[in-house]
């Protein structure tokens, strides 16, 4: 994306905050996203993620500070900004009451369109999600995988500018992952703007030109994947096991190695430039690690090196 | 994909909105879910829907052709001589009214509201709380509509029906059918659990059999009286009567602007509900 042209901001968040009674579920949040852009919103369960999904939906409105959605205010003009909008919820909350075609009608309906002009559309969004076999079966008797693409299909029934996903992959086997990335990927390509919410680190790093870290509703950092890996993270990690008694005294033992040493329950992570040098060294040294691994830095690390915790489902 | 329209139907049809009053909680579209109802009801098992329909046809042939045979006639409110059949078929015309639109009102919204999360997505759309709760209503209310028109069919070749005001007991079975799925709709959406709404299927019960349903209410002491007069069925029991057997007077406008202010508090109850439920 050329960095001279003006980028056309479609969501401007500023200190947004949502509260539940005593809990502060959204805590003053600021960011921006770009028109074409697919943006993340990365963190574990409860860090707001979900939260911050519902009020840039506009149904759910916030608490304080600012928010504008395509130039619309969602306090007053929900209606309208909706109708710009995709919504694929976490729980695709398909109408299982319904057939497979019957659930994109309907929904297509509820934005007021015609059902001359939707007939047409159903069958590209069939042939876009792959369901053309199932057009006649029950949304409840389809895969999960089958399930999310209609969610997904069905929450471009209106052409909407922005489309939002809440956790898509969640739950998802890796096959179904690929194909349901491939569609996301060809949206893009088409110009919707994507904000997506994750608590799978690779799929923030496939998916996402840029992303928020979120922790108990607030950012930690901002950044493309590649950004947030270089300033928050070294280049590759060794991950050594010795034992869940011994990496304790291990880890004090290897103080000084790398760029930095994070000691996790079940294992010790180092951190440097080059891992290999540094793994022969920790053997050379007499440590004989029950197991090993050298890999690339991920934004996985960015989150414990954030948060100091790892990232559990 | 995008077909690149300048500006989208959907959003097209928002923004024409977008000017007018309430355009928030109602963007005029209610008849969507009438349509959506109509693609559920494709798939529904029809022998629960025959069956709600066949109940009150069943107490007017036990009650009114065999208990009626003993009791023979019995007096109007104008003290005039009527069978005892003639007595409770208006009576068992509301109940089909009640008894339809309840059904959709309570345990199909029920389900909608907390299993199927319908109404979630519904509201992720350009369609605000108030076109869900007119449109779920009038879904409801054509039901008990369409029961009372399939009783009214049976009743009236039986000779039941003795005056010609008696078309307009279609008309009121409607207004009665809207009353109680505008109600049933509000108080389900306050329900949590199976339970409350076991409660709710169980008031219904005494309703139907102490409105005046199978005898005057005149049997009872005053106070009784004063209550079984503030519930709906006996306003639906009393205006459906007065229509078949042709007593027409001044009352009956009570008994309208009853239901009338009953389908208000439904629908201000439940389109505050949705938008607490689902737009938080």
């Amino acid at each position: 994306m050329s960095q001279s042209k003006e980028r056309e901001v479609v969501i401007r968040a500023k200190d947004l905050k949502k509260t539940y009674k005593d809990f502060v579920a959204v805590n003053g949040i600021n960011f921006q996203v770009y028109r074409g852009e697919s943006f993340g919103l990365l963190g574990p369960n409860g860090a707001g993620k979900s939260t911050t999904m519902k009020m840039i939906s506009s149904v759910s409105q916030r608490s304080s500070g600012e928010l504008e959605i395509l130039g619309k205010e969602p306090n007053t003009q929900g209606p309208e900004i909706r109708a710009h909008l995709g919504v694929v919820p976490q729980k695709d909350l398909l109408d299982r009451e319904l057939k497979v075609w019957e659930n994109l009608m309907v929904y297509g309906r509820y934005f007021g369109l015609s059902r001359k002009w939707l007939k047409g559309k159903i069958e590209e969004l069939l042939d876009f999600a792959q369901l053309q076999d199932k057009r006649n079966a029950k949304a409840d008797d389809l895969s999960g995988g089958m399930q999310r693409r209609l969610a997904i299909a069905r929450g471009l029934v209106n052409e909407p500018e922005i489309l939002l996903l809440d956790e898509p992959t969640t739950g998802l086997d890796p096959q179904a992952r690929h194909i349901l990335w491939d569609r996301l990927f060809r949206l893009k390509e088409q110009g919707v703007t994507l904000v997506i919410t994750t608590h799978y680190m690779d799929e923030a790093e496939q998916l996402c030109d840029r992303l928020i870290v979120m922790d108990k509703g607030e950012i930690m950092a901002e950044g493309s994947p590649a950004e947030l890996i270089k300033k928050y993270s070294s280049k590759e990690v060794v991950e050594v096991r010795f034992g869940a008694d011994r990496n304790e005294s291990v880890a004090k033992e290897l103080e000084g190695m790398g760029d930095r040493i994070e000691v996790l329950p079940d294992r010790i992570l180092i951190y440097a430039e080059q891992g290999e040098p540094l793994l022969a060294k920790i053997i050379e040294s007499g440590k004989n690690p029950i197991t090993s691994l050298v890999r690339r830095s991920s934004l996985e690390d960015v989150f414990l090196r954030l948060t100091g915790r790892t990232l559990v489902d | 994909m995008i077909t690149g329209m300048a500006v989208n139907a959907a959003v097209a049809i928002a923004e024409k909105r977008a000017q007018r009053a309430g355009s928030s909680v109602y963007a005029g579209r209610a008849r969507v879910m009438i349509e959506r109802a109509v693609y559920a009801a494709k798939s529904s098992n029809w022998l629960v829907i025959v069956s709600g329909f066949v109940e009150p046809v069943l107490y007017l042939m036990a009650f009114g052709y065999g208990i009626g045979q003993l009791i023979g006639n019995v007096t109007d409110g104008n003290g005039d001589p009527v069978t005892y059949a003639a007595f409770i078929a208006p009576a068992l015309l509301a109940t089909s009214a009640m008894n339809g639109a309840i059904y959709d009102a309570t345990w199909n919204v029920f389900f909608k509201m907390h299993f199927g999360k319908v109404y979630q997505m519904v509201l992720s759309s350009s369609l605000g709380p108030l076109d869900v709760a007119l449109g779920e209503i009038a879904w409801a209310l054509l039901r008990g509509a369409a029961y009372s028109v399939g009783f009214m069919a049976i009743a009236a070749p039986l000779g039941l029906i003795t005056s010609w005001w008696g078309v307009l007991a279609i008309p009121a079975a409607t207004l009665i059918a809207f009353g109680f799925a505008s109600f049933g709709m509000a108080v389900t959406s306050y329900m949590k659990s199976f339970q409350q709404m076991q409660w709710v299927s169980f008031a219904l019960l005494p309703m139907f059999l102490f409105s005046g349903t199978f005898f005057p209410v005149s049997v009872y002491p005053e106070w009784i009286q004063a209550i079984v007069m503030a519930l709906p069925l006996w306003q639906g029991v009393e205006l459906i009567r007065a229509f078949t057997l042709g007593n027409i007077s001044i009352a009956l406008l009570g008994h309208i602007a009853y239901f009338v202010v009953m389908i208000a508090i439904g629908l201000v109850f439940t389109t505050k509900r949705l938008r607490e439920l689902f737009m938080r």
